[in-house]
């Protein structure tokens, strides 16, 4: 690559980094406390954490009535 | 030139000081552990999901598939050269879509369920009306020079694709136009995922990092690293606060987007095989990832626990996904079949 075209480059790389750096960053004990309180706050939500009647089931295979 | 070298070597030291820079403030914001603050939530034990049925029609490899919005119908992509449309209540085929290539690597449903899109080595994202008599090409998006790995719609008129030329980019479907082009990964684009309101999105790639960017105006907001391996997986946490990565190097990890940093990794030294795929249940306590050893493995998401495993397949789960409603998850397999969980 010649020296002009890796200066191009390389700035492009700073002017990514400079946008990347100038980040607010929230600390990890609140992002993990907000994650945490999503999943417990839907899981009763969750069919595949909770279970399902097969009735409720929508992929078992229905079980075929017949008149007598 | 003296000078070109100079302004090299200054242009070096400040990309130096900047990423030493980044790493500082993401180490100022590392407090705590997310395991360890998973200390008191309860365990979910041990999760037993059970085969519900086998969906069979594919004659070769399954490389991806896609669920409806409405959690019934589901799309999935063979190197048979066809789309198959299921309707996964009854286990019937609605539709097959005959493909002009059939080395597919991705295929989509979109939200109206009006159209699918499917791609691969042919690097051209295709775009079929399955509500037509007999399905019928919408368009043909040609602008990769690289092999299309994964799409995603965001609307009838409009598509993301990611591809294996390191780039991503939006079209426009009622012109067939690049809106906007996404460049930054330096290695193939394997996957994207798009956020809950859609605003932005994430891709992954074989350059180990996933990038966050803005849909609208193309920036890479912000870069994920910590993979060894390429990056086969990626999907956005239900909150759209965090996102979870799944890769060669045979581990998933969870990224917090707040913190811009790591803050999970889901590895077992028994698991020795690459992560292909990979969905979470509606509320996001478990990741569904497929790995290249046969199986489906069950992750507790906030505890990095492995709490259970889906097995059945004949060869590597080549895709996973979990419907809206949240009702079960769907593996697809190089044993040319599908199989419905929950």
């Amino acid at each position: 690559m010649s020296a002009s075209s890796s200066i191009v480059t390389m700035k492009k790389v700073v002017q990514q980094l400079r946008l990347e750096a100038g980040l607010n960053r929230v600390k990890v004990s609140q992002a993990a406390a907000d994650l945490q309180q999503f999943c417990l706050q839907n899981a009763q939500q969750d069919p595949l954490l909770t279970g399902m009647s097969s009735s409720n089931n929508p992929f078992r295979p229905k079980a075929v009535c017949s008149f007598l | 030139m003296a000078s070109e070298k100079a302004e090299i070597d200054a242009l070096k030291k400040e990309c130096d000081g900047l990423r030493t820079q980044i790493e500082a403030a993401r180490k100022a914001v590392n407090d705590g552990s997310m395991t360890g603050a998973s200390g008191g939530v309860a365990s979910v034990g041990r999760v037993q999901l059970k085969l519900r049925k086998t969906l069979k029609g594919h004659l070769a490899k399954i490389y991806a598939m896609h669920w409806a919005t409405d959690s019934k119908q589901m799309v999935s992509a063979s190197q048979d050269g066809k789309l198959l449309v299921w309707d996964t209540h009854t286990g019937n085929k609605l539709v097959a879509v005959p493909l002009k290539s059939a080395w597919v690597m991705s295929v989509a449903f979109a939200p109206s369920g009006n159209l699918v899109a499917s791609g691969g080595l042919d690097n051209i994202c295709t775009v079929y009306n399955i509500k037509a008599a007999s399905p019928k090409t919408l368009r043909e998006l040609d602008a990769h020079t690289g092999y299309l790995s994964c799409c995603r719609f965001l609307s009838d008129s409009e598509i993301l694709t990611a591809s294996g030329d390191t780039t991503c980019c939006l079209w426009d479907l009622e012109t067939g136009k690049q809106k906007v082009v996404f460049t930054n990964h330096i290695g193939d684009c394997m996957s994207l995922a798009l956020s809950p309101d859609m605003n932005t999105f994430i891709s992954g790639a074989c350059d180990s990092l996933a990038k966050l960017w803005d849909v609208r105006d193309g920036t890479c907001k912000q870069t994920f690293s910590g993979h060894t391996s390429d990056i086969n997986a990626i999907a956005f946490f239900h909150s759209g606060n965090a996102i979870i990565t799944g890769s060669d190097d045979c581990a998933c990890k969870m990224y917090d987007l707040r913190s811009d940093q790591e803050v999970i990794n889901y590895q077992d030294t028994s698991l020795n095989a690459g992560v292909t795929s990979l969905a979470l249940s509606s509320s996001g306590r478990l990741i569904f990832a497929g790995y290249d050893d046969f199986n489906c493995h069950i992750w507790d998401s906030l505890k990095g626990e492995k709490v259970g495993v889906l097995s059945g397949h004949d060869n590597r789960v080549s895709c996973t996904g979990v419907p809206e409603d949240g009702l079960g998850v769907c593996t697809g397999s190089w044993d040319s079949f599908l199989k419905l969980w929950n």
